[in-house]
């Protein structure tokens, strides 16, 4: 490991350990709530902010944090083991596009909409908004003009339909492929947040196993118990193992068989994983009280978002078959 | 916090040349009709074949020198071993040999073992079979009955294994075998020898499986007698061996690539503009494949690295398995057919020889369930 390599490395354990640190002091379950009831966790994002994650994923020329993609990925993944109630992974993807398509990265909470602007995430409470348009332009507008409608995801998370008639755009530059592009910087991130919400999940699973006691000992001695905790360490294994390669993969722009095949995958294992998560905790899952639901409502919410598994499953299928089944190992084995 | 990293591995630029000679090689040995990729699996024995991988140096490629080995890294091995079975190689005669018991041999075998056994094996010439499992002991190992007597100059051995893949043509086995009675430590007490099926003291049965095949054999040994430089490690530390040898054999392609040559098969069947529901049935396995395939190799890494990521290892073979499992179950739906076996070559024979195999991918090697129980120890469960 070269000198540089290691810095980077243990910058990022900093990095890592700060966000475990942010979470714990200024994540508490009254802000989660508050969160969902609607209000903007500003404190929250500020901390984030200032240990430089909202430009993390950018090239230092734009800001960036000096990290490079691949621990960009892991602090987004790290706030999504915690679920932390931010738009990081769309201010990341935002300003990806925009470097891509050579434009300034403004401050603060950006988000992304597609041509039709439904369900923007964050989009009521972001500074900026960039937009792919039906002829692959970027734009950006900021976002304080609009009167957004304002619906959630299932963990609470705001998604706003944004009207764009008679808006300005602020900048815009055209970027071939950008509707595509963004498809898939959105595929690549959930996926990077679901393997990090699904090794939460096990955590809890773990610590809930091995403290429930019933007919006398922990639930996690009982090998039914075991066997469907195995289940759930396989699933979160699989996508921690495609996630981590998806990244890799993308480092420039995302790399679509790579990608297609994470989001399959991991949403697939986000479905399996917390309903096994659930089973092991019964009716204490179940609960308000209980902070599973924080990281299985953000499963289930994330993997329809950007395309879901069948759709990616479709693409990566149809990838398969136009090449012929004798180009499948080239492709699976290239380096 | 439990996380589980699958680093990427960087294959060397050896590996990737590696890798273009053994396809060159497959493409060639396939043409010429010397095998027949829709029938093979890792079970296919062919002598001839394993000769051939002899002569390239594509057996006990991590092994010394001086025992005949070519002292290649763990990724150039696993190149090898991942291009043989996606190309459906007839592997079987060798396999064993290479997978485990030369590398036991190396790591415990006395200095006359190695240097009589290695180089044949390396050379595809030496084939081995493993016995564990016996008739009262199979998830079970420590109940092994088999007993080792000392005598003069080395061991007398009487009882009986089962489910011992190739022993009636294999040169070779290593087996299990209680020296010790049997003590609070139930792990404690039992040893494993290598021994030579030519000589007398053994007798080979088979035991032909459910589509009538033979690979199975029980084997039965009155008063056969080992020489003491063939008895592995030391007397009483076979239960660590076993278990550390299982470790190392758990993570490999051979554990999610049993079905590969089906799922080509299908998708070439499928077509190149497949419906919606094939594509996105085909873009599942895809998927699943890369993770496993990921993980897969990252443990290459680890171990070559010295790294003993064993829970992870437990994790390939279960995810993997399981993933081998469904590919017979999905396809047969898609390309709807009746499966056939011993009809001649045609889609319905390889799914038919594939769903006759399918059961054994969940039990050999340690069955899921004893894997999951250890998993479960690994998470700190037990």
């Amino acid at each position: 490991m070269s000198a540089v390599q290691e810095d980077a490395g243990s910058m990022l354990q900093d990095l890592l350990t700060t966000i475990d640190r942010v979470a714990e002091a200024h994540c508490p379950k009254a802000l989660r709530e508050s969160a969902e009831a609607g209000e903007w966790p500003a404190a929250l994002w500020r901390e984030l902010e200032n240990v430089g994650l909202a430009r993390a994923a950018l090239p230092e020329s734009a800001g960036g944090a000096g990290l490079d993609f691949g621990g960009a990925m892991a602090a987004l993944r790290r706030t999504a083991y915690h679920a932390l109630p931010v738009p990081l992974a769309e201010t990341m993807i935002a300003g990806r596009l925009l470097v891509a398509a050579g434009l300034e990265v403004p401050d603060g909470p950006l988000t992304v909409a597609s041509g039709d602007a439904k369900r923007v995430p964050w989009g009521n409470q972001c500074g900026h908004v960039v937009r792919i348009s039906s002829d692959d332009e970027v734009t950006l507008f900021p976002l304080r003009d609009f009167s957004p409608r304002i619906e959630k995801n299932l963990a609470g998370e705001p998604r706003a339909s944004l009207d764009f008639r008679g808006k300005a755009p602020a900048a815009k530059s055209a970027l071939q492929g950008a509707q595509e592009r963004l498809m898939l910087e959105g595929a690549l991130a959930r996926s990077v947040q679901m393997a990090g919400a699904l090794e939460r999940a096990l955590a809890y699973s773990l610590t809930y196993a091995s403290e429930r006691v019933q007919f006398g000992r922990p639930i996690g001695k009982f090998q039914a118990v075991q066997h469907m905790l195995a289940l759930l360490a396989g699933q979160a294994a699989a996508a921690s193992a495609i996630a981590d390669a998806a990244v890799e993969a993308s480092a420039q722009a995302p790399d679509e068989f790579t990608v297609a095949a994470a989001k399959a995958r991991v949403g697939e294992a986000a479905g399996k994983g917390a309903e096994i998560a659930h089973q092991v905790h019964g009716a204490m899952g179940f609960t308000r009280e209980h902070n599973l639901h924080y990281v299985t409502r953000r499963l289930w919410s994330w993997r329809d978002e950007f395309g879901n598994e069948a759709h990616w499953q479709m693409r990566l299928g149809r990838m398969v078959a136009a090449k012929g089944a004798d180009a499948l190992w080239p492709m699976l084995t290239r380096s | 916090m439990h996380e589980f990293r699958f680093e990427a591995v960087k294959m060397p630029p050896a590996a990737e040349q590696l890798r273009r000679e053994v396809r060159a090689f497959l493409a060639g040995e396939a043409a010429r009709g010397s095998f027949q990729p829709t029938r093979n699996s890792w079970n296919t024995y062919d002598p001839e074949f394993s000769r051939k991988c002899g002569e390239r140096g594509w057996i006990g490629m991590r092994w010394p020198k001086q025992y005949g080995g070519h002292e290649r890294s763990a990724l150039e091995r696993y190149v090898v071993t991942e291009e043989m079975l996606a190309g459906g190689a007839p592997v079987g005669a060798h396999w064993v040999a290479d997978r485990q018991s030369g590398h036991q041999i190396l790591r415990y075998g006395s200095e006359r073992a190695k240097r009589d056994l290695l180089p044949k094996i390396a050379a595809g010439a030496c084939f081995f079979a493993i016995g564990m499992s016996e008739p009262d002991s199979g998830s079970d190992l420590a109940a092994v009955r088999t007993r080792g007597v000392k005598v003069d100059g080395g061991w007398k051995l009487s009882g009986t294994k089962v489910w011992t893949s190739n022993a009636h043509r294999a040169h070779y086995k290593i087996t299990l075998a209680r020296t010790a009675p049997k003590e609070e430590d139930r792990h404690a007490g039992m040893t494993q020898f290598i021994i030579d099926l030519s000589k007398p003291g053994v007798t080979v049965r088979p035991i032909h499986n459910l589509y009538g095949g033979h690979d199975f054999n029980q084997v039965i040994y009155d008063d056969y007698f080992v020489p003491d430089d063939m008895v592995l490690g030391e007397v009483g530390s076979g239960w660590k061996m076993v278990t550390g040898e299982l470790a190392f054999e758990r993570s490999g392609p051979d554990r999610f690539l049993s079905t590969y040559r089906l799922l080509v098969e299908s998708i070439r069947a499928l077509g190149p503009s497949p419906g919606d529901r094939a594509a996105a049935e085909v873009g599942r396995f895809v998927a699943h494949l890369s993770a496993l395939r990921r993980m897969s190799t990252s443990i290459a890494g680890m171990l070559e690295k010295g790294a003993q990521p064993i829970v992870e290892a437990a994790l390939v073979k279960d995810v993997g398995t399981t993933f081998e499992r469904e590919v017979p179950e999905v396809f047969r739906q898609l390309l709807p057919t009746e499966p056939t076996l011993g009809q001649g070559e045609s889609y319905s024979e390889l799914l038919g020889l594939t769903v006759l195999r399918a059961p054994g991918f969940t039990i050999r090697g340690g069955t899921r369930e004893i894997l999951r129980g250890m998993i479960a120890r690994g998470l700190g469960l037990r």
